[in-house]
């Protein structure tokens, strides 16, 4: 099948003739697949991707339990950003940076990139130091970073209270100017188009119930669409790491919560800035439908039920209304829970298990949709390669045994 | 938002408990005797079951008691709260 390329000749040519052709096939999956990817988000299809683009490897299934972009991918808050602190997570989080910076013409399909910057509050002199020290180690990583005074940060951004007198002073902030916002579906359908493309089977509504083994060898996977055999297995099930983890007899260092998000009626352009404050507990954007889209804290027990509990979500309100005395009167449209796999040390693991062919990429925690393109790349090369990249060797399982923990609590902005 | 039945001072909402995670998970009798993967296992490994979960409570704006609770992660129904030190009975119950 061919793929029809978009461009504005196709678009009038569509328009005119009111026929849209599907953008991804729908097909049976075959008895056998060198690679089988479970889980169809963001992660799981930018992996197939690159597999069939960096690696020729194209005889993948992607197979997803529900539907494309039903899942976390369709529940984040859809910042993206490189700031992280240490050199390990900076290097991984830039790498995805730069490929969301020509993501939309590698993928063909707008992805609405939109890098208007991030901004994170500081609230007190402590906080001040540990943005200080962000911004510097960012900058000797060549990641773009800079401090904000409170007067720089009222012309950027004119309806933030920055008054003295506030219950939590804004003293200053840090600045990522190329982070920003990209719209979370536009990514797994334009992933899943430009796979399919190359010849990548995506299988939706098709749930992975066991991965058979031949001693400590991955042989392939037990679907309610029956038994699909493979050479390698790669698992990016965010939100039910553990559980995929159990069905080959592994224990994983995950625990899932609950996290919580909700958008506001849309409203007039207010807000070209992505405000992030860890002390006050609350992140906000505007939507291109005019939308606030609000993040808020995770729950502190474990669960997998999509939804949180209430005073969580006031909390951060009230957080919100207290940086933005005009949003006190806007109201809420809809509120909604994902389940967010969380690490000891807020970061990911990407790598190989002590099973051979059977590949883990989990664990990111609060803030999984930033690293999309740059995770399915490293995973991409561990899987076909065998071995991991130098860039996500150091979020091996391993570690948690090595003790080479990498802690990004600071800077993974979430607080749990 | 959940309703928790303290054992001592009866059912209060949520925000008035700290969560502290998975129960039962003993410290490694002969320190001495464990390698560095049963470290691992013991700090970090955590069983995230989706299903029953034995859970570790302490009602720190309360009575500031610990107590441990049995509790469904997915439909986060409470059945059971009872004691540090007695036995869970979720076992292989998971599902």
């Amino acid at each position: 099948m061919t793929v029809a390329r978009y461009s504005l000749g196709a678009l009038i040519r569509h328009a005119t003739r009111r026929e849209w052709p599907r953008v991804w096939r729908s097909p049976d999956p075959k008895p056998t697949y060198d690679v089988v990817i479970v889980g169809g988000g963001g992660h799981g299809l930018a992996t197939a991707y690159y597999l069939a683009k960096e690696h020729g490897i194209t005889n993948v299934a992607v197979l997803e339990k529900g539907w494309i972009g039903g899942g976390n991918t369709g529940r984040n808050t859809t910042i993206v950003r490189s700031n992280y602190l240490w050199d390990e997570a900076s290097h991984l989080y830039e790498k995805a940076l730069q490929l969301w910076e020509g993501l939309s013409q590698d993928l063909n399909y707008n992805v609405m990139f939109s890098q208007r910057g991030v901004i994170n509050l500081g609230h007190s002199p402590h906080e001040m130091r540990e943005i200080a020290r962000r911004v510097e180690a960012n900058r000797l990583n060549g990641i773009d970073s800079a401090l904000l005074d409170v007067d720089t940060l009222k012309r950027l951004v004119p309806c933030l209270n920055v008054s003295p007198s506030a219950r939590y002073p804004v003293l200053g902030a840090s600045h990522q100017s190329r982070g920003g916002v990209a719209r979370h579906d536009a990514v797994a359908w334009g992933y899943a188009r430009a796979g399919d493309a190359r010849g990548v089977d995506i299988i939706e509504q098709c749930e992975v119930q066991g991965i058979r083994r031949e001693g400590r060898r991955v042989i392939g996977v037990e679907t309610t669409r029956g038994f699909i055999r493979a050479r390698k297995v790669g698992v990016v099930v965010a939100g039910h790491a553990s559980v995929l983890a159990a069905m080959a007899d592994l224990r994983f260092p995950i625990e899932s919560h609950p996290l919580q998000a909700l958008v506001s009626e849309p409203v007039k352009p207010v807000l070209d800035n992505v405000i992030m404050s860890n002390a006050v507990h609350g992140y906000i954007s505007q939507s291109d439908k005019g939308e606030l889209v609000i993040g808020a804290g995770a729950d502190q027990y474990n669960g997998y039920g999509q939804r949180g509990s209430f005073h969580v979500i006031e909390a951060t309100l009230a957080a919100i209304k207290e940086l933005f005395p005009a949003f006190s009167r806007v109201r809420m449209l809809r509120s909604w829970g994902g389940i967010v796999d969380v690490c000891p040390d807020a970061c990911p693991i990407i790598g190989k298990t002590p099973v051979a062919g059977l590949y883990f990429n989990c664990g990111w925690g609060t803030g999984g949709f930033k690293a999309t393109p740059g995770s399915g790349w490293v995973f991409a090369h561990t899987m076909a390669r065998d071995e991991p990249h130098p860039l996500n060797a150091p979020f091996s399982l391993e570690r948690f045994a090595t003790g080479a923990l990498i802690d990004e609590h600071g800077a993974a902005g979430v607080a749990h | 938002m959940l309703l928790i039945p303290c054992p001592w001072c009866g059912p209060r909402p949520e925000p008035e408990f700290t969560c502290a995670g998975e129960a039962h998970i003993a410290r490694p009798r002969d320190p001495n005797a464990v390698d560095d993967e049963g470290w691992a296992d013991y700090l970090f490994n955590r069983t995230n079951p989706k299903g029953w979960h034995a859970e570790q409570w302490c009602h720190s704006s309360g009575c500031r008691q610990w107590f441990n609770v049995e509790r469904h992660t997915v439909t986060y129904e409470i059945r059971r709260v009872y004691h540090i030190g007695e036995p869970k009975q979720v076992e292989d119950d998971v599902g």
